[in-house]
């Protein structure tokens, strides 16, 4: 047999190993995972620290971190974007922000926690809360929007925004009636990709918002998000079944974001081609 | 007038909202090293880098067994999940057909959003056992993780790999494969030296998900603070202390937690200029 069946052969089963990984850790978790989930488990409060009941805090707990995050992220990325991709040109600044953007992208998430843990609840004294936590996820979320924005704003056509000028619309009306509607595929991509982002998060979370297992009532509120548990139920031995059931709600999560960002990129591509 | 005036605010807000990431950025360093250099002044760098004991409690802090031992771990990762990575890349550029492509790849993006904690309980639940009844030792071990590791860094070299395979020109392929080369000469000889650089930021960048990794490793890794001695013992890594000690850490000890972050920030900074360096490169 020659070298080039060899290396086709190889290259055929990198292929399938990969499948297979993926088959087998998905498949697994949501095999196991699955059975768990019920309406009584994701609405139920947990009791015994975990060992019996549901997850409903847990998923509350999420929900009010992505909300936070989101709220703070969104509006400073997408307006850092704006800058970036419609007032300013190649230049000194830009290129500044876009490797500050750059590194922060490529900072741990543990890193992040102590930074929150020094900054939001010690230095500001937020303590272990929402607060604590959503801040510190959004300046992890930050640069993701930051460069899906810029990027779905490059894409629209520059005969879009001459056309608004020319109407004699200002910069700013153009960018906001033309520009951004023409966007807004793109940039809700970035906005649910972050939100995935948040959802998956644990170590920077565990630093900040605490672990308390009850309804959070305020936003200087503890809490405990759904990948924390899954942490704690795993490593503490609380529940198998129930950490199990806890992962498989997490995959469904990234299951669901991934396929939504798919269908409103292809939704959007063919509104572009006409 | 008002519109002018309108204008000129819009503009500012949008600067400023601009230089948030680099805000951030200058804050969080700025927090980690003022919390962090007074212990590396205290203990000095030397012995807090090469310090082969970590006692919080005793006042001691060398991480130099968690530097091994995630380095090891990481080795392992990027042995196994690096040639896998480019192989596959190669497969799903060039190899694959339209439609195998089409199932693949969305599940490369699956893995790739999968979030850390739960490939650490798989690792917990299924790779810990195993290592356990097959290969002995406590089955929290370097293996494990570098296993875990490997799978997680895996859809990030296969993504960056595929994209800089299938940026090389058709021209290229087509005018080897003209001259006679058979499929494999081509893309061993043509594709992947023009795909190099791409090929190399992939691997970086995987480089930089692994160590940057705490849940997965923590969970399967046994946590220990000891240099492994083999791949079937615990160990762990620099994240792992972190987050592991926070919780109750206080003083010095909090301290040095921050320290450790220190090393982990420079060493991650290293490896983003690495790969900006690799592109400039290319680019010249």
């Amino acid at each position: 047999m020659n070298s080039g069946k060899i290396a086709m052969g190889v290259f055929w089963a990198s292929g399938l190993i990969t499948l297979a990984i993926l088959v087998i850790v998905i498949g697994h978790i949501l095999l196991n995972g699955m059975g768990m989930i019920s309406i009584e488990f994701l609405l139920d409060s947990p009791r015994a620290l975990g060992r019996e009941g549901g997850i409903f805090p847990t998923i509350i707990g999420t929900i009010a971190l992505v909300v936070v995050a989101l709220v703070i992220a969104t509006p400073i990325g997408v307006g850092g974007a704006i800058y970036l991709a419609e007032y300013t040109h190649r230049g000194t600044i830009t290129k500044i922000i876009r490797a500050g953007a750059e590194c922060l992208a490529g900072i741990p998430s543990i890193l992040f926690g102590l930074f929150g843990f020094a900054f939001f609840v010690i230095f500001l004294g937020f303590g272990w809360s929402i607060l604590s936590g959503g801040l510190t996820v959004a300046c992890m979320i930050l640069p993701m929007i930051l460069r899906t924005t810029e990027e779905a704003l490059k894409a629209v056509p520059n005969s879009y925004r001459e056309g608004s000028l020319s109407l004699g619309a200002t910069k700013w009306q153009t960018t906001q009636n033309v520009v951004l509607k023409s966007a807004a595929a793109g940039i809700f991509t970035g906005i649910i990709l972050g939100a995935g982002k948040v959802a998956g998060e644990t170590a920077a979370i565990m630093l900040t918002a605490g672990t308390a297992l009850r309804l959070p009532t305020s936003l200087f509120d503890s809490v405990r998000p759904m990948s924390f548990h899954l942490y704690i139920l795993a490593m503490e031995g609380l529940s198998m079944e129930r950490a199990y059931g806890t992962a498989a709600v997490l995959v469904i999560t990234v299951l669901i974001i991934n396929s939504t960002t798919t269908l409103i990129m292809r939704y959007y591509t063919r509104a572009l081609r006409g | 007038m008002y519109r002018h005036y309108k204008e000129r605010i819009v503009k500012s807000v949008l600067f400023i909202s601009a230089l948030a990431a680099i805000f951030v950025l200058g804050l969080i360093t700025v927090v980690i090293f003022s919390e962090g250099l007074p212990l590396i002044a205290k203990v000095g760098l030397f012995d807090f880098i090469l310090g082969a004991e970590w006692r919080p409690l005793a006042g001691i802090f060398g991480i130099a067994p968690m530097i091994v031992g995630g380095f090891y771990v990481i080795c392992g990762a990027m042995l196994l999940g690096v040639p896998l990575g480019i192989a596959c890349a190669i497969f799903l550029a060039e190899i694959a057909h339209k439609r195998i492509r089409a199932v693949i790849r969305p599940c490369i993006e699956l893995l790739l959003g999968i979030p850390s904690v739960v490939y650490g309980f798989f690792g917990l639940v299924i790779l810990v056992p195993i290592i356990r009844e097959h290969f002995g030792g406590p089955g929290f071990s370097v293996l494990a993780g570098s296993i875990i590791l490997a799978i997680m860094l895996l859809p990030t070299v296969i993504a960056v790999s595929e994209d800089a395979i299938r940026s090389v020109q058709r021209t290229y392929k087509e005018a080897s494969l003209a001259l006679g080369a058979t499929h494999w000469q081509t893309i061993r000889n043509v594709i992947l030296p023009v795909a190099r650089s791409g090929i190399m930021a992939g691997v970086i960048l995987g480089f930089g998900r692994a160590i940057s990794e705490t849940m997965a490793v923590i969970m399967v890794l046994g946590n220990a603070p000891i240099f492994p001695q083999s791949i079937l013992d615990p160990a762990r890594a620099l994240t792992a202390n972190i987050a592991l000690e926070m919780a109750y850490a206080t003083g010095d000890h909090l301290q040095a937690l921050f320290a450790t972050g220190i090393i982990l920030f420079v060493v991650i900074l290293l490896s983003i200029s690495l790969i900006n360096m690799v592109q400039k490169r290319d680019m010249a």
